[in-house]
């Protein structure tokens, strides 16, 4: 991969001249619009099915929209928005989307990300494949496979009230009592091997005499890790929060196996909120409104992330 | 001092593999869950150990019906949705990373900052518009939404490893005369067939995995892939059957596992897709 990376950064200056002086004889604006043309298919669908359902929703988000009746739509301004701000479910789902994030993806997945990636480090090899088998196995199952799982794991018979029992601690019933904690934990337990494969990439590009000469100096396993290598892997932490947080904020199918946002709507994060809106409420233009909003939220962490990449890149 | 060291290093050693065992003793539990269910002719939904082991639930969910159609449609869906992805982004990458011109960059901009919106956001409108060009309800829609969802990410990953392709290979085929398409598809690919098989990859685990894009889609039951149908278990048959819902996610599951192991292995470690995505 890294091969890949140097190739981009060496980019149009340092392009070869033969190339040039090869298909020179072609000449002519014609030619750079037969070069362009293999991008032709790739654009018509980009432009047919992402920018034009991204520019529908900018248009409906506008509308009052309905499942049954199409044709009577019209324009109402920002009624939506002004509809949502107002609602209380809606500032519900902000809020449960806010601690969602924080919770699963700024905390839990990042630092244990983290934490994995260090381990192994040191750890000796038969424990690295098997915890880095086991972890990156939750990864890749199918999101409603790892939904199941973890509503299993979670409910009132399940596994972790055995093992609480076991350890004779008091049991609860997750999905009903802590039912955001629950999927949070799930998203956890679903997303952490992601970080922990772009950290251990990161621990690995750090030269090993540094770190070493910090040890011969006496440095403290806390200091060295403080003061040498999250400084040294600042921007593979900043890209990996950003592709965390834009993961987390699209998670539908997960919570929808688990909870169907509930119980009531206690874990009812944005995604799904825009749903019942549209679906179950037959509200497209609310929903859509909603989705507006979610699509603003991800397109700003998407420029963070580009911004921190053009840095690499 | 040197011997300190030493030991304090093997200390730390067995200390860092008694921190990950915990961690993976914590992760494995649900997937023993699952394994353990599917062979055990009285599953709940707890971790146990088999009363006996028993394949009745893997005979009892190999039917047309619940496991053969819905697994056909996730191939077709899958398949479809990636070939497409892969040949378009061949084509598109081929002349970002070997001419030049000053749309390549804002277009590599455009694409990288695409691949990371939440698609699960404009789903609402995606759905409303297909119902307004009578896509809904229809494989080949849904074949189209997810190649353009998984487009993005694919030309940029693309475009990447065509970089790592030295040109004077090409130029040698260009001298005698062969087009770009044939070069593309005669030296560049056959070089670059890890890269392609990453792509290839990515965009089929991404696309089988998916719910919320058929769910959303495809309304008839007759056209539901496997991501959508496993609810099925829930619900509408009235008691959970939760052996024959292990032994159907193993059987869902196991493409997708082996793929990404045969990935995995080709590059030398997993690190391959954490590396791609860092840019």
């Amino acid at each position: 991969m890294s091969a890949g990376t140097g190739a981009t950064r060496q980019r149009v200056p340092g392009r070869p001249v033969g190339v040039r002086a090869a298909s020179a004889h072609r000449g002519g604006p014609r030619r750079s619009l037969t070069r362009a043309l293999p991008v032709a298919p790739a654009l018509v669908l980009l432009l047919l099915f992402l920018a034009g359902p991204i520019a529908y929703c900018a248009y409906i988000a506008f509308t009052d929209l309905q499942l049954t009746g199409q044709a009577h739509s019209s324009f109402v301004g920002f009624a939506n928005f002004r509809t949502a701000f107002k609602d209380e479910a809606f500032r519900n789902a902000v809020w449960l989307t806010l601690v969602f994030t924080v919770l699963s993806s700024l905390v839990g997945q990042n630092t244990l990300g983290l934490a994995l990636a260090a381990l192994m480090q040191r750890a000796s090899k038969p424990v690295r494949t098997l915890t880095g088998g086991i972890v990156i196995t939750s990864w890749v199952l199918p999101e409603v496979v790892a939904g199941f799982l973890l509503y299993a794991f979670f409910r009132r018979e399940g596994t972790l009230n055995a093992i609480l029992d076991w350890l004779h601690l008091p049991r609860q019933n997750w999905l009903f009592t802590l039912p955001i904690l629950a999927v949070s934990f799930a998203n956890v337990w679903r997303g952490t091997a992601f970080s922990m494969l772009v950290y251990s990439a990161a621990l690995n590009d750090i030269p090993k005499e540094i770190t070493e000469a910090a040890e011969v100096d006496g440095a403290s396993g806390a200091r060295r890790l403080w003061h040498i290598t999250l400084p040294m892997i600042r921007r593979s932490i900043g890209t990996n929060l950003m592709l965390n947080t834009l993961q987390t904020l699209s998670v539908f199918g997960l919570i929808w196996v688990m909870t169907r946002g509930g119980p009531g709507n206690r874990s009812q994060t944005l995604p799904l909120f825009m749903y019942e809106q549209a679906f179950q409420n037959s509200m497209i233009g609310y929903g859509t409104a909603v989705a507006l909003l979610l699509l603003l939220v991800g397109s700003l962490f998407a420029l963070v992330y580009m911004r921190l990449l053009r840095t690499e890149v | 001092m040197a011997s300190t060291l030493t030991s304090r290093r093997r200390s730390r050693r067995l200390a860092a593999d008694a921190g990950l065992l915990v961690v993976a003793a914590a992760f494995v539990l649900p997937l023993a869950w699952v394994i353990l269910s599917s062979v055990d002719p009285h599953a709940g939904l707890q971790v146990k150990t088999p009363d006996g082991i028993t394949f009745g639930n893997f005979s009892a969910v190999l039917k047309p019906d619940i496991t053969f159609t819905p697994l056909l449609n996730s191939l077709i869906l899958c398949g479809g949705g990636t070939l497409l992805t892969v040949v378009c982004a061949a084509l598109a990458a081929y002349p970002l990373s070997r001419f030049t011109s000053r749309l390549n960059r804002p277009f590599l901009l455009t694409i990288l900052f695409a691949s990371s919106l939440p698609i699960t956001a404009i789903m609402v409108p995606v759905y409303a518009l297909f119902v307004r060009v009578n896509l809904i309800d229809t494989m080949q829609g849904t074949i189209f939404f997810f190649a353009a969802s998984q487009l993005p990410f694919a030309i940029w990953l693309m475009k990447n490893f065509m970089d790592g392709v030295p040109r004077e290979l090409e130029e040698a085929a260009w001298t005698d005369g062969a087009s770009s398409l044939q070069s593309l598809v005669r030296i560049v690919l056959p070089l670059m067939a890890p890269g392609v098989a990453v792509v290839t990859v990515f965009s089929f685990v991404m696309m089988w995995g998916n719910f919320f894009v058929p769910f959303m889609l495809l309304l008839t039951p007759d056209q539901m892939p496997a991501s959508v149908s496993i609810n099925e278990f829930f619900g509408n048959r009235g008691m959970v059957a939760y052996g024959q819902l292990a032994a159907f996610s193993v059987i869902y599951s196991t493409p997708v596992i082996l793929l990404y192991v045969l990935v995995a292995r080709r590059l030398g470690g997993g690190f391959a897709l954490g590396g791609a995505v860092k840019g």
